[in-house]
């Protein structure tokens, strides 16, 4: 027996190496994060030499698996959906150039926004860019699509998309191994006409990538992803991803016998999708995210024929369960205990002990001294200070904006304007924002917790911390006068809150770094060094 | 066989070496299992479960449904009722009675208990005084498991293999401490 426990996120991960995989690139993010760090602590991995460090954000990520793809090898790149909006434009345009070494893009979505603050759905992307996407059921299919995903990279010398969601990535099962791949020779050919996407050149390449698309339809026809189950009666399911898993306990739990089309890779199976309209009455559509499909079966003028999140049979937002698809095809509610009504809520909070708590306690005393006390923060554990007892943060939108929405809002003249965002958010897209504040001489005070980690993830190794920043803010023009740093302790609070009160009073561009380490990250560095007797 | 398990607790509190521990013994009594855990953002002390299943047929669905559960093994009592629409008609509660209260609004272990109550049988468990008995308090998750041991469709003999194995690396000493946890709370669950 060769079966290894695994979450979805580790099938990928092995699924890659075993694969030929030859460099990850990734920007840590929930639920993706554990396929890179999985390459990072696999033996075979570095054996293999396989490239795995964490990238300063999803779009240099995605450049680099393309670099590494046009030099002939196969690369992964990985990110959370909303990473994709950072990459997204290295990612449509690597669907004109097309690629040499296979490349695919492991992207997982969290539909009912565990730990996001959307649920996008990546299959929107893939169509856009109009490459295969692949969306396996189960961890073993994650691992075998990995295979696939490589091969068919290469055959149609286009990125591939593996879509997954919170539930299967972070879901473990037994899966069984193939035979282990060579990596591919270092071969990189000049190919200006394809890479260099003047108009000459990506007008003649989106021509053929538009020419592909009835290929990668037949590619759909025979893949194994894309499977039909036997089934009777007027009403039909088609299934799409993890989808089809809820639609099969359904059938099993309420004796539902029904015809059921299983899709795992994109562009839909035609032939296949046919069939199963018209052998079916009423085609109920099960997918876990947007409607996407949904949408495009319907058209603009409705079906009666189709039922699924547009017409309520599901919900239309949120993850899907079992109960929901056995609802929607007809079973009855199960019989099930209430939540009783003591049960109060547990919201996640910042750990105890955690430096950020007294950078948020000396933000909300200088706050206070001043009638506008608004705060634009960004994401990570910081992000938690949203919440009581500090009530400290007013934004959290997407990696990076704090500091450039409160320069905008200093331009509108609001003051102070304040901005909290973490050392590796920093990296990822604040440099950028800081830039424009620099040069626009905007009245800011940006504020980065410097905890020496991306915390918010598990703990991934941040691009940039320590004199790192300072060098990089230095670097961009900050005032060096006007670069402070501070340690967020009990002990020095009425510093901190000095501090915090000349730079907020400085009209112009001021960064105070509040640097202490993660106190989750000193644990385990504790740990280690008591397991290795040090 | 097919047992649905639901884990319970707060961030932090080790449910899922719990769930590794049956993991592993699964796996290695060739059964099929689907483990779906929760990472990132409510690991920080915020509310986290564990929905555990094994069979010895194909499973599909990584979550269990609604009024399904065989077990709820929780490591803390109100995080136990949370998920109280998921057990089945029959399912059993096996619960540690060691309040984890970082919120406001925490009702009184009384309200707590009669709630408890109304669930066929349940298991509570004094996990903390247990686990410090047997050699260390922070092995109160192995004395859960013991507790629950008999509602997890797996051999006890074959869970103890498992926490011998996950244990290993850190030494016979704590691989005898986890052991001995387990078996207290096995005979309690027993007596």
């Amino acid at each position: 027996m060769n079966r290894q426990l695994l979450l979805g996120a580790e099938a990928v991960a092995q699924g890659a190496i075993d694969a030929g995989l030859s460099g990850v690139y990734a920007y840590p993010g929930t639920p993706s994060t554990e396929i890179t760090e999985y390459i990072q602590r696999s033996k075979e991995a570095r054996e293999h030499g396989i490239r795995s460090s964490w990238s300063t954000n999803e779009k240099t990520a995605y450049e680099a698996a393309l670099g590494m793809s046009y030099a002939g090898k196969r690369s992964l790149v990985c990110m959370k959906h909303v990473g994709l909006n950072v990459a997204a434009d290295a990612f449509i345009n690597s669907a004109i150039t097309g690629v040499n070494g296979g490349l695919v893009l492991a992207v997982a979505d969290d539909p009912s926004m565990h730990s996001s603050q959307n649920e996008q759905d990546s299959r929107v992307y893939g169509k856009f860019a109009m490459v295969p996407v692949l969306e396996p059921a189960s961890q073993q299919e994650l691992y075998d699509a990995m295979f696939h995903a490589f091969e068919l990279s290469e055959s149609v010398r286009l990125p591939v998309v593996v879509r997954m969601t919170t539930r299967l990535s972070h879901s473990r099962a037994g899966v069984e191994r193939q035979a282990t791949l060579e990596q591919n020779p270092l071969y990189a050919e000049y190919a200006p006409e394809r890479f260099v996407l003047m108009p000459h050149n990506a007008r003649r390449q989106y021509q053929h990538l538009l020419g592909l698309q009835p290929m990668l339809e037949e590619l759909s026809e025979s893949s194994f992803l894309n499977q039909p189950v036997e089934g009777h009666g007027p009403v039909g399911v088609i299934a799409f991803g993890i989808g089809f898993n809820y639609v099969m306990e359904a059938k099993l739990a309420h004796g539902i016998d029904c015809r059921v089309l299983k899709i795992g890779q994109y562009p839909l199976p035609r032939a296949q999708v046919n069939e199963l309209f018209e052998a079916c009455e009423t085609v109920v559509v099960v997918e876990e995210g947007y409607p996407v499909y949904e949408e495009l079966f319907r058209g603009y003028f409705g079906s009666s024929k189709i039922r699924g999140r547009m017409d309520g049979a599901l919900p239309r937002a949120g993850e899907l369960t079992t109960d929901l698809v056995a609802a929607a095809l007809g079973a009855a509610a199960p019989a099930s205990t209430a939540v009783p009504g003591i049960v109060v809520n547990r919201p996640p909070e910042l750990c105890k002990g955690c430096g950020h708590r007294d950078m948020f306690d000396a933000i909300n005393i200088v706050m206070q001294e001043n009638e506008e006390h608004h705060v634009f923060s960004d994401i990570g554990c910081y992000t938690l200070g949203a919440l009581p007892p500090y009530n400290a943060i007013h934004t959290c939108v997407d990696m990076g904006a704090s500091i450039t929405m409160a320069k905008g809002a200093a331009d509108a003249g609001l003051r102070p304007a304040v901005a909290v965002l973490g050392d590796s958010t920093f990296a990822h897209s604040g440099m950028t924002g800081l830039l424009d504040a620099v040069n626009d001489r905007s009245p800011v005070t940006v504020i980065i917790a410097d905890n020496d980690t991306t915390a918010m993830t598990g703990g991934q190794h941040s691009s940039a911390s320590g004199s790192k920043i300072i060098d990089i803010c230095r670097g961009l023009g900050v005032d060096e006068k006007h670069i402070r740093t501070f340690v967020p302790l009990k002990k020095n609070l009425q510093e901190n809150i000095t501090i915090l009160r000349e730079e907020f009073a400085y009209e112009g561009v001021s960064v105070v770094i509040a640097c202490r380490e993660c106190i989750e990250s000193a644990a385990k560095k504790k740990r280690r060094a008591a397991a290795t007797g040090q | 066989m097919q047992k649905n398990i639901i884990l319970a607790g707060v961030g932090g509190q080790g449910i899922l070496s719990i769930a590794a521990v049956i993991d592993w013994a699964a796996l290695n009594g060739g059964l099929e299992i689907r483990q779906a855990e929760v990472h990132g953002m409510s690991q920080r002390g915020g509310a986290v479960q564990s929905h555990l299943r094994i069979a010895d047929h194909e499973l599909y669905a990584d979550l269990i449904a609604l009024g399904t559960a065989d077990l709820i093994l929780s490591v803390e009592p109100l995080e136990a009722l949370r998920y109280l629409p998921y057990l089945a008609p029959g399912g059993r509660v096996v619960t540690s009675l060691e309040p984890f209260v970082n919120m406001p609004g925490y009702p009184s272990m009384d309200e707590i208990l009669a709630e408890l109550g109304k669930t066929d049988r349940p298991v509570l468990v004094h996990s903390a005084e247990l686990a410090r008995e047997a050699g260390s308090a922070r092995a109160s998750n192995m004395v859960m498991l013991g507790a629950a041991a008999r509602f997890t469709g797996i051999e006890p003999e074959r869970l103890e293999e498992a926490i011998e194995a996950l244990f290993r690396a850190k030494g016979e000493e704590i691989v005898d401490i986890n052991i001995r946890a387990f078996r207290m709370g096995q005979q309690l669950s027993n007596s």
